[in-house]
C-alpha cells in the first residue's frame, strides 16, 4: 500500500519575484485519498498546474509511478532571481516539460476549480469526447466509419459512466444547463472517461451545501473503490477533508507547513495559526 | 419518440431529396440552354459552398479564426491549371509566352483535382507549423499575411516557368472537357460541380460527426479543458487546418475549371472576406447554413441584383442606377443581416427533417397540438 503514485520533490514555481509554490515535496500513495489544504492564495491550484503540465515549474521534479514526468531547474534570467532552495540538486537532470495532454495520457486526470465543461456540447458528448484520447482510430478510419465498432464501444462505455453517475436522464441536455452540483459530477465523470489512475480534484465541493458535500464524499469513496483510483484533492470544506481523506498536506504562502492524518492536522498549532491568524495578546 | 425510427426516416428523406436534386439538375441541363445565368449561379454557388464549408470546419468547428482560404484556393487553382494543361499547349507560346514551361507532362482531370487538394494541404501543413501556435486575432493576421505572400509568390517572375508569372493561365481542361468515364460523351458541367462538392462536403460532415470532429469542437469550446482531457491541441489544430485547406484546394481547382482562365491577381484577401461573409451569414458552425448562404450570396451578387447596375433605368428622373450601385444595395443587405440576424441564417444548428415535419404539423393541425407534440418530445 505504501507505493508512491505521485511524488513531488522541491517543486518551486516562481512568477517573476513571486514564489507561488516554494519547495513543495509530498507523496501520494496508491489507493489513498490525500487532501491539499491551505488558505486562499496559498498556491494549491498552482501546485496542481505544475503536476498537470499547465505550468512548467521553476525548479524540482514530479514523478508518477516512479517515472519522472516533470523536471526543471532555474535557467536564464531566473538563475539569478531564483528565491527557492535546492536548485543545484536538479542541475544535472534534463528538464522535462510535457504538455497537459501527455500527462493525461499517462493516467492523471483532473477537474477544475471553475467548472470547464464544453459548453456547446451535450452531457453525453462531453463524456464521449474525453474518450477520444484512448481511442485507437485515426482520422481516416474515423471519418469513413471503418472503426465503427470502436465508436460503438465508446458510446456504450459513456452510457455506462453516465448511468453510474445518475446523469442518464440529462444525456441530451447541454452540459451548461445542468444544476451546479451535477456539473461538478459531470466533470468528474468526464475525467473518469480518460481512464486515469490518479485523479486530481480541484475544489470538488466548492459551492455545495453540507448535504451535497457529504454525498460528494461518499461518491468519491465509491469511484475510488470501483476504479481502483488514487485521489489527490484540493478542498476548503473541512468536514469533507477531515472525514474522507487519509492524509492531509497544508500549505501556506507556497510552503508546506504541516502534514499528517486529519487528527494530527486538527491539533497542529501551525495550521490553526495559518487559518485563524495569531492574536497579539497571546 | 422512437429515435431510431426517426433516424431512419431522416436518412430516407435525405436520400430522396438528394436523388431528386441530382435528377432535376440532369433534366435541367439536358433541356435548358447551357448559357443560362441559372447554371452560372448554381456552379459558382456550389464551388463557394465547398470552400465556405471548409472554412467553417476551421472557424466554426475548431474555433481557429483563419483568413487564409483564398491563398489555398489559389494553390489549388494553379496546381490544377498547370497539371491539367495539355503538353501541346505548354510547348506552344499561346499560354507560356515569356517563359519555357518547366512541367513537361499532363494529367487527367480527377488526378489533377486531387493533387490540387494535396499540394494545398502540404502548403497548409508548412504554414501551420509556425502559425497555429498563435491565437485568435493573431492567427487571423498571420494566415491573411501568408495568403498574400502566396499570391505574390505565384506572380513572382522567377516562378514563371511554372506559374506563367503574373500572366493568365488558360487552355487547361475546363468544365467542358469533363466526360463520362470511358466514353466521349460530355458530362453535364453543373452536375459535375455538384457531384464533386457534394462528395467533399459529405466527407467533411462525416469528419465533423466523428470522434475527431468532437475533439475539434472541444478545442473550440475550451482549449484548457480539451488539453486536460488528453486532446493534443497542436496535432488537432494542424489536422483541421490541413483538411480544411485540402478542400479549399479542390474548390480552387473547380473554380479554375469553371472560369476557363485563372490569374493570381484574382485571389485577393477580398475573396477570403467573401467566403467569411458566407460563413457568417449562414451561421458559424452550421454546414447547411454555409451551403444555403453560399447560393444566396452568389445569386444576389451575380444575378438578382444585376439590374441595379443597368444605367438605362431612370427613377424620379435621376440616373440612380449605374454600375456599382449593386454593391451599395448589397452592403446594406449585409448590414441588415448582421444587425438583425447576428447568428446567421441557421445559427449553429443544422437543417433537420424533424423541424420541417413539425412545421407542417403545426400548419395543418393548429398551433396547440403542435406545442403539445414538441413538449412531448422533450
Amino acid at each position: 500500500m505504501s507505493e508512491n503514485v505521485l511524488r513531488l520533490e522541491d517543486v518551486t514555481m516562481q512568477f517573476g519575484g513571486v514564489v507561488a509554490v516554494n519547495n513543495l515535496s509530498l507523496e501520494v500513495n496508491r489507493g489513498e485519498i490525500v487532501a491539499l489544504i491551505g488558505p486562499n492564495g496559498a498556491g494549491k491550484t498552482t501546485a496542481f498546474n505544475c503536476i498537470t503540465g499547465v505550468y512548467e515549474p521553476t525548479n524540482g521534479q514530479v514523478s508518477f509511478e516512479g517515472k519522472v514526468i516533470v523536471a526543471n531547474h532555474p535557467t536564464g534570467k531566473m538563475k539569478k532571481n531564483y528565491q527557492g532552495l535546492n536548485s543545484e540538486k536538479y542541475l544535472h537532470i534534463k528538464p522535462v516539460d510535457p504538455t497537459p495532454d501527455q500527462i493525461t495520457k499517462l493516467g492523471i486526470a483532473r477537474t477544475f476549480q471553475n467548472i470547464r465543461l464544453w459548453k456547446s456540447m451535450t452531457v453525453f458528448d462531453n463524456v464521449l469526447t474525453a474518450k477520444h484520447m484512448r481511442a485507437k482510430q485515426n482520422v481516416f478510419t474515423a471519418t469513413f466509419r471503418i472503426s465503427a465498432a470502436e465508436e460503438r464501444r465508446m458510446r456504450e462505455e459513456t452510457m455506462a459512466l453516465l448511468e453510474e453517475q445518475n446523469l442518464v436522464q440529462f444525456k441530451d441536455d447541454l452540459a451548461t444547463s445542468l444544476p451546479y452540483g451535477l456539473q461538478r459530477r459531470l466533470e468528474i465523470a468526464r475525467a473518469l472517461a480518460t481512464e486515469p489512475k490518479l485523479l486530481l480534484l480541484d475544489e470538488p465541493a466548492a459551492g455545495m451545501n453540507p448535504q451535497e458535500t457529504e454525498e460528494l464524499g461518499q461518491f468519491i469513496m465509491q469511484i475510488k473503490e470501483k476504479y481502483d483510483l488514487t485521489i489527490f484533492m484540493i478542498e476548503h470544506h473541512m468536514d469533507l477533508v477531515m472525514k474522507f481523506s487519509d492524509r492531509i498536506y497544508v500549505i501556506d504562502f507556497g510552503k508546506l507547513i504541516a502534514k499528517g492524518t486529519p487528527a494530527e492536522i486538527q491539533a497542529n498549532p501551525k495550521v490553526i495559526e495559518a487559518y485563524l491568524g495569531v492574536t497579539d495578546d497571546e | 419518440m422512437d429515435l431510431r425510427k426517426n433516424k431512419k426516416r431522416d436518412g430516407i428523406c435525405t436520400a430522396v431529396a438528394l436523388i431528386a436534386m441530382f435528377a432535376l439538375l440532369l433534366i435541367m441541363e439536358l433541356t435548358m440552354k447551357s448559357t443560362s445565368i441559372l447554371f452560372t449561379v448554381l456552379k459558382k454557388g456550389v464551388i463557394y459552398a465547398l470552400v465556405a464549408v471548409s472554412m467553417n470546419l476551421l472557424n466554426g468547428f475548431t474555433g481557429l479564426f483563419s483568413l487564409g482560404q483564398a491563398g489555398f484556393m489559389l494553390i489549388g487553382a494553379y496546381t490544377y491549371a498547370i497539371l491539367s494543361m495539355p503538353v501541346a499547349v505548354k510547348l506552344s507560346d499561346s499560354v507560356y509566352k515569356y517563359y519555357d514551361c518547366a512541367i513537361g507532362f499532363e494529367l487527367g482531370i480527377i488526378p489533377s483535382m486531387l493533387l490540387a487538394g494535396v499540394i494545398a494541404a502540404i502548403f497548409a501543413m508548412l504554414i501551420g507549423l509556425p502559425v497555429l501556435r498563435l491565437k485568435s486575432d493573431y492567427l487571423a493576421i498571420a494566415t491573411l499575411g501568408f495568403a498574400e505572400i502566396l499570391r505574390a509568390f505565384f506572380q513572382w517572375d522567377a516562378m514563371g516557368p511554372v506559374t506563367n508569372g503574373a500572366n493568365v493561365m488558360r487552355q487547361y481542361k475546363d468544365l467542358t472537357k469533363v466526360t463520362i468515364p470511358f466514353t466521349d460523351i460530355r458530362f453535364p458541367p453543373t452536375l459535375f460541380c455538384f457531384l464533386v462538392s457534394g462528395i467533399c462536403i459529405a466527407i467533411i460532415v462525416l469528419l465533423i460527426n466523428s470522434s475527431y470532429g468532437r475533439a475539434f469542437k472541444a478545442i473550440r469550446d475550451d482549449e484548457i479543458a480539451a488539453e486536460a482531457m488528453g486532446i493534443n491541441l497542436f496535432k488537432h489544430k494542424e489536422m483541421s487546418f490541413v483538411i480544411s485547406s485540402f478542400f479549399a484546394g479542390i474548390s480552387g481547382a473547380m473554380l479554375a475549371m469553371f472560369q476557363y482562365t485563372v490569374q493570381a491577381a484574382q485571389f485577393k484577401s477580398a475573396m477570403t472576406y467573401e467566403i467569411l461573409l458566407i460563413v457568417v451569414i449562414g451561421g458559424i458552425g452550421s454546414v447547411t447554413g454555409s451551403c444555403i448562404a453560399s447560393f444566396l450570396f452568389i445569386a444576389c451578387n451575380e444575378w438578382w441584383l444585376r439590374f441595379l447596375d443597368e444605367s438605362a433605368n431612370n427613377i424620379l428622373g435621376m440616373n440612380l442606377l449605374r454600375s456599382g450601385f449593386r454593391k451599395v444595395v448589397f452592403s446594406v443587405v449585409i448590414m441588415i443581416i448582421v444587425l438583425f440576424f447576428s447568428k446567421g441564417i441557421m445559427g449553429d444548428k443544422e437543417f433537420s427533417w424533424q423541424r420541417i415535419f413539425d412545421f407542417f404539423h403545426k400548419l395543418f393541425h393548429g398551433k396547440k397540438q403542435a406545442v403539445e407534440e414538441v413538449s412531448g418530445n422533450e
